[in-house]
C-alpha cells in the first residue's frame, strides 16, 4: 500500500505537514515535525532510487487517470538521483534550522518559517518527479512563492528588496515557461512530457515550436540563474537567513537546471536542441562568461555569503558548459556537478551560518582571527572550500575532472584552460577568507565567542563528510550519471521515455 | 483576411509586450506589479483563445451532439490565475514592508539610501 504510493507521498507529505506546522504554533514541536518529515522524505527518496537502480521506470497516475490525460509522476534514475540530493539537503538543513533561526527570527515567525520550508521542499521535489509540463509550472510557483517569502525573512531590510527583485524576475521566468507550454499545447494537444516528445518529432521546422523552445529555455534560464539572467541571485542568497541561503544555494537552482535538462533532452531531444536550434552557440559563451565573471566578482566581495552567491553563479556556469559540450561525457560532468555542487555549497553555507550564529555578522572583517575561537566551524569551511576548489579526494575534483575530460574529448582546449583558471580564482577567494580567519588578529574590542553549538556543527560536518565520501567512493554517483547521460542522449529525437 | 482570424493573438502580444515594458521600465514598485499583472493576463488570453473551437459552445452538457470549446485550457488558466493572485498578493505585501523600511516605493530612492548607508 505505502510502497506503491511512494511517488505521491513525496509531495503530499510536506504539503500536509506545512499547515500542520502553522497550527502547532511556537515551540519545538514544529521543528520536530518538520525534521521528521524531511527525514521521511529522505527515506522515500532512497527507497525510490533503490527501486529504479537497474534502469526501471516507476509511474504513478494521480487519481488513476491514465496518462496522457491525467497527471503522471515518473521516477527514473535521473529523477531519483535529483530527488536524493534535494531530500538529503532538506534532511540535513531542517535539524540545523531549529537552532539557527531561534536567534535570527522572532518567535512568532518560526512556525511560518517551517511551513514555508516544507512548501518549498514539496515544490522542488514535485518539479523533479512530475511528468506533466503544466504541473511543473504549478510546482515551480509553489516553491518560488515559498522562496520569496523565505528570503524576505532575512534580518536586513535589503532582504525585502532582494525578495521583491526575485519575485519580479522569477514570475517573468515562470510566465515565459507558461507561454512556451501554451504554444506546445497548441501544436500537440498534450501536456504529458513523454507524449510531447513523441509528437514534437513530427513537427520539425515549425516556427511555433522554435518559439516555444525559446520561451521555455529562457524562462528556466531565469530560474536557474544563467548569466546574464542571474541578477536576483546575489542579493537573494546574501540577505536571506543563513539556513535559507544554504537550502536554496544547494537545491533551488539545481532543480531548475534539472527541469532544463529534462526539456532539452527528454522533451525536445538533443538533436532538435543542438542541430536545429543551435542552442550551444548561445549557451556556451554565456556559460563561460558566467564562470569567469562569477569567479572574479566573488573574489572582490566583502560579505562571505555574497562571495559564495557569486561563486554559485560560476558553478552553474560549469554545469551549463557540460550541457553545451553536447557529449555524453559533458552531460555526465553537468549531472555530477549538479549533485556535487549541492553538497559543496550546502556545507559552505552551513559553516557560514554557524559563524553568523555566534558573530551576528558574516562580513570578512568580522571574521578576523576567528579560527582560534571556532576551530571546528572554520575547519568545516576550509574542507568545503577545498572541495569547491576541486582538490583531489573531494567531490569538486570529480566533477571538474569529468568536465575537463569532456572538453579534451571535443578538443576544446580553451574550455580546459578556463576551468583551471576559474579554479585558481576560487583559491583566491576561499584563500582570502582563510587568511583572515586564521592569520588575522581578533579586534581588541571584540566580544569573545565560543565554538558553535553541536546542533549546528553536526549537520555541517555531515555534509562535509559526504563531500569526502563521494569524492573518494565515486562509484555510486559516477555510475548513475554516466548511465543517465548515455540514456538521455541515446533517446534524443526518438520515443522519449 | 487571415489577420482578422488572428485578432486575439495580436491583442495577446500587444498586452504581453506592454506589461513586460512596464515591468522593465518603471521604477515604481507598485507599477511594476501592475505591469506584471498585465503580462500574466496576456498569457491567460493566449490560453483561452486557443481553446476556442469554431462554432463551439460552452463546454457543458447539452441535448444532442454539440460542438464545444476545449475546456482544458480554461481549467489550466484557472490554476494560473490563482498562482497570479498569490504572486500579486505576496508582491504587494513585500512593497508594504519595503515602504515601512525605506519610506518610499521608488526604486532609485531606495538605491540612493543604500549607497548612503
Amino acid at each position: 500500500m505505502i510502497a506503491e504510493n511512494l511517488p505521491a507521498l513525496l509531495v503530499v507529505l510536506p504539503l500536509l505537514g506545512a499547515p500542520l506546522c502553522l497550527l502547532l504554533g511556537r515551540g519545538r514541536w514544529t521543528w520536530a515535525l518538520a525534521t521528521l518529515i524531511s527525514w521521511a522524505l529522505l527515506a522515500i527518496s532512497i527507497a525510490l532510487l533503490w527501486q529504479v537502480r537497474d534502469g526501471a521506470e516507476l509511474h504513478y497516475a494521480f487519481g488513476d487517470w491514465e496518462p496522457p490525460w491525467g497527471i503522471d509522476y515518473v521516477v527514473d534514475r535521473l529523477a531519483a538521483y535529483v530527488l536524493l540530493i534535494v531530500s538529503l539537503i532538506g534532511a540535513v538543513v531542517m535539524p540545523y534550522a531549529g537552532r539557527s533561526i531561534a536567534t535570527e527570527l522572532a518567535p512568532r515567525l518560526q512556525p511560518v518559517f517551517f511551513t514555508l520550508m516544507l512548501l518549498c521542499l514539496a515544490g522542488l521535489l514535485g518539479i523533479v518527479i512530475t511528468g506533466d509540463a503544466f504541473n511543473l509550472f504549478v510546482l515551480l510557483e509553489i516553491s518560488s512563492l515559498a522562496t520569496y517569502a523565505l528570503i524576505s525573512l532575512g534580518g536586513d531590510r535589503r532582504a525585502l528588496t532582494a525578495a521583491y527583485q526575485y519575485l519580479i524576475m522569477g514570475t517573468i521566468g515562470a510566465t515565459f515557461y507558461l507561454i512556451g507550454i501554451g504554444l506546445l499545447y497548441m501544436l500537440t494537444g498534450t501536456l504529458n512530457m513523454a507524449d510531447l516528445s513523441v509528437r514534437i518529432t513530427e513537427l520539425a521546422g515549425s516556427s511555433t515550436l522554435h518559439t516555444a523552445f525559446a520561451f521555455i529555455t529562457v524562462g528556466l534560464a531565469l530560474k536557474l540563474a544563467m548569466f546574464p539572467l542571474h541578477l536576483w541571485l546575489p542579493n537573494a542568497y546574501g540577505f536571506a537567513p543563513s539556513v535559507v541561503s544554504a537550502f536554496l544555494a544547494a537545491t533551488a537552482t539545481k532543480v531548475a537546471l534539472y527541469a532544463m535538462i529534462r526539456f532539452i533532452y527528454s522533451v525536445f531531444g538533443a538533436e532538435f536542441t543542438f542541430t536545429e536550434m543551435h542552442t550551444q552557440v548561445l549557451l556556451l559563451p554565456l556559460a563561460v562568461a558566467g564562470v569567469l565573471i562569477g569567479s572574479v566578482v566573488a573574489a572582490f566581495q566583502h560579505g562571505v555569503k555574497r562571495m559564495h552567491a557569486y561563486s554559485s553563479l560560476a558553478q552553474i556556469g560549469y554545469m551549463l558548459i557540460g550541457i553545451g559540450l553536447m557529449s555524453v561525457t559533458g552531460l555526465t560532468a553537468a549531472l555530477l556537478h549538479l549533485f556535487n555542487h549541492a553538497l559543496i555549497k550546502g556545507a559552505l553555507f552551513l559553516a557560514i551560518g554557524a559563524l553568523f550564529y555566534r558573530l551576528r555578522d558574516s562580513r570578512l572583517p568580522a571574521l578576523s582571527g576567528i579560527a582560534r575561537q571556532m576551530p571546528w566551524t572554520m575547519g568545516a569551511f576550509v574542507a568545503g572550500g577545498l572541495s569547491l576548489i576541486g582538490v583531489p579526494g573531494t567531490v569538486g575534483f570529480v566533477s571538474k575532472w569529468y568536465l575537463i575530460l569532456a572538453a579534451v574529448e571535443n578538443g576544446w582546449w580553451p574550455v580546459v584552460v578556463l576551468v583551471i583558471v576559474a579554479s585558481l580564482i576560487a583559491v583566491v577567494y576561499i584563500g582570502r577568507v582563510i587568511e583572515t580567519a586564521y592569520f588575522g588578529q581578533r579586534p581588541k574590542d571584540a566580544v569573545p565567542v565560543t565554538e558553535a553549538p553541536l546542533a549546528l556543527l553536526i549537520p555541517t560536518w555531515l555534509l562535509v563528510a559526504t563531500n569526502f565520501y563521494f569524492g573518494i567512493e565515486t562509484d555510486l554517483t559516477v555510475d548513475i550519471a554516466v548511465d543517465v547521460a548515455a540514456g538521455l542522449i541515446g533517446t534524443s529525437g526518438g520515443g522519449g521515455s | 483576411m487571415d489577420w482578422i482570424g488572428q485578432y486575439n493573438y495580436y491583442v495577446v502580444f500587444f498586452l504581453m509586450m506592454t506589461g513586460f515594458y512596464v515591468v522593465v521600465a518603471h521604477g515604481n514598485l507598485v507599477k511594476k506589479i501592475v505591469g506584471l499583472n498585465i503580462f500574466q493576463t496576456s498569457v491567460f488570453l493566449l490560453y483561452i483563445s486557443m481553446g476556442k473551437v469554431k462554432d463551439g459552445t460552452a463546454p457543458i452538457l447539452l441535448e444532442g451532439e454539440a460542438i464545444y470549446s476545449n475546456p482544458l485550457p480554461h481549467v489550466l488558466i484557472l490554476t494560473a490565475i490563482v498562482v497570479s493572485v498569490a504572486t500579486t498578493a505576496l508582491g504587494l505585501a513585500l512593497v508594504v514592508r519595503i515602504k515601512e523600511a525605506y519610506g518610499t516605493v521608488e526604486e532609485d530612492e531606495i538605491r540612493e539610501q543604500e549607497e548612503d548607508a
